[in-house]
């Protein structure tokens, strides 16, 4: 199935939601990669917020390449995904506290998130690693940054897309994840490739 | 003698180049790699791809967001060169400037206090290796390497008993173990004997040859082969999410080690396979080549 959504996402749209389905997403995406999950967590255990509303939107694992442009406008440059299991340690806390109904990145994440995406409603969306010039020009403006004193990679952009896909639903809310079957199945294969290399037991 | 201002034309030239398209021989792979692809995830995802690589040249933007750290070969008659320390600091004013201009991310980083100049300047880096050879010219090859797949490195000092199986054992492992993190379909270089660090720099520097070019020694050529119908045999597929392409190629070099030791090393490069090179001949020509 394919699916075109505007954010703030519903949790009803979220569930419908399965592996394998593809996403077309628009409206405010927010990145956020390592130091915005550590200091965001940090804040809300001393009972403080983030400076935005993660409730019902999308993460984005990504630090994107920004440039001001002569009327002084930020615009991006390249934007695709980053390795999502940097963030496996943080993100069920960062889900359960903040809301966020979708996660983009990339290379799946861990049973934990998997577990945490189907008691909260939320769902990870697979970009292609790399595919960062056709990520830039899905986003028609840069609403603003947060948290800029991180450095360029690690600050929150307030990013608006029109139609950034094909996402694939690699984690879904119902406990499904594409990666457990493709690693069941490698588990499977890697009797075939000792084969091809002669070291077969 | 070549100018120091030819040098940092160069290497700004070759960044941009680099990380704004990836070379002909791995867009053919990619290719091929769309046309094997039969369900509808992996095809879409080669899809993905060959179009950000269509996009990335036509708005001369960068093919992903990670445009690494900057590592480069110099290999030629280094007598060309005016000096090593004139020479190095014409690259690192050409990445300096080729970061600002292209722009590429600032990547480079302090290891522990991690304080990013902003720059990609740092000491060690940009990393520069030398090949002196009797060539006529210099040629600088630029190899800029995202964080995704050099994570994916692997060393292992192995037995000499484990031999071959072992091996082969230790490039599967770690082809499973990266899984789609390296952003597979990726290119494999593996680095057999020498020392600790020479295996990691021959699987390193064997990355540099185009997809499709096989070693020159029989028995090597054959290993390549195999490897590379092994890997493909996993399963992992385009990005993880499962498919008949994992790997693009993969390269093996080997150096003599000591009898008592069989070092092994993995290194692992994108499906993007940055790389572009330019000769520098002594009257100020230059040859610049993607790939």
């Amino acid at each position: 199935m394919e699916y075109h959504f505007t954010t703030p996402l519903n949790e009803e749209d979220v569930r419908k939601l399965r592996t394998g389905d593809i996403v077309y997403l628009s409206g405010m995406i927010y990145t956020g990669r390592d130091e915005v999950h550590i200091h965001a967590l940090e804040l809300a255990k001393e009972g403080k917020k983030p400076p935005l509303d993660f409730r019902n939107m999308v993460l984005f694992h990504c630090g994107p390449v920004m440039k001001k442009d002569e009327n002084g406008e930020w615009r991006v440059i390249a934007a695709g995904p980053t390795t999502s299991s940097r963030m496996n340690s943080l993100e069920p806390d960062f889900i359960e506290r903040f809301g966020v109904r979708a996660i983009i990145g990339k290379g799946g994440m861990s049973e934990p998130t998997v577990e945490s995406m189907k008691e909260h409603g939320a769902v990870y969306l697979a970009m292609t690693g790399g595919a960062a010039a056709l990520a830039a020009t899905a986003f028609k403006k840069v609403h603003g940054v947060e948290w800029f004193e991180f450095g360029m990679p690690e600050a929150i952009w307030i990013l608006e897309a029109e139609d950034l896909g094909p996402l694939v639903v690699g984690i879904d809310s119902h406990g499904n994840s594409l990666y457990r079957d493709v690693d069941e199945n490698v588990a499977k294969n890697r009797k075939k490739a000792e084969e091809v290399l002669g070291i077969s037991e | 003698m070549i100018q120091k201002e030819t040098v940092t034309k160069v290497v700004v030239d070759l960044l941009r180049m680099a990380s704004t398209g990836s070379p002909p021989d791995v867009v053919r792979a990619l290719e091929e790699a769309y046309e094997r692809e039969d369900s509808e995830v992996p095809k879409m995802q080669m899809k993905a791809i060959m179009k950000n690589i269509e996009l990335a040249k036509s708005e001369g933007l960068p093919l992903c967001q990670d445009t690494g750290v900057h590592i480069f070969f110099v290999k030629g008659n280094l007598r060309l060169i005016p000096s090593f320390s004139e020479f190095e600091k014409a690259i690192r004013k050409g990445v300096e400037k080729a970061t600002e201009e292209v722009p590429l991310r600032p990547n480079a980083v302090h290891p522990i206090t991690r304080k990013n100049p902003g720059n990609n300047i740092g000491k060690g880096m940009p990393a520069i290796n030398y090949i002196p050879t009797d060539d006529p010219y210099v040629e600088i090859i630029a190899f800029p390497k995202g964080a995704g797949s050099e994570n994916m490195s692997f060393m292992k000092m192995l037995t000499p008993s484990q031999g071959l199986k072992g091996i082969k054992e230790f490039v599967l492992d770690c082809v499973i173990r990266s899984g789609g993190k390296p952003c597979t379909p990726t290119v494999i270089g593996v680095g057999i004997g020498g020392t600790s660090d020479i295996a990691m720099h021959i699987a390193k520097e064997s990355l540099l040859r185009p997809i499709g070019e096989r070693h020159p020694e029989k028995d090597i050529a054959e290993l390549e082969e195999e490897l590379m119908k092994a890997m493909n045999e996993t399963g992992i597929g385009p990005m993880g999410l499962g498919g008949k392409t994992t790997v693009l190629d993969v390269k093996v070099e080997y150096a003599y080690c000591h009898t008592a030791s069989l070092p092994v090393a993995v290194n692992t490069q994108c499906w993007t396979g940055r790389r572009a090179r330019a000769k520098i001949y002594e009257d100020g020509r230059i040859e610049e080549m993607e790939g």
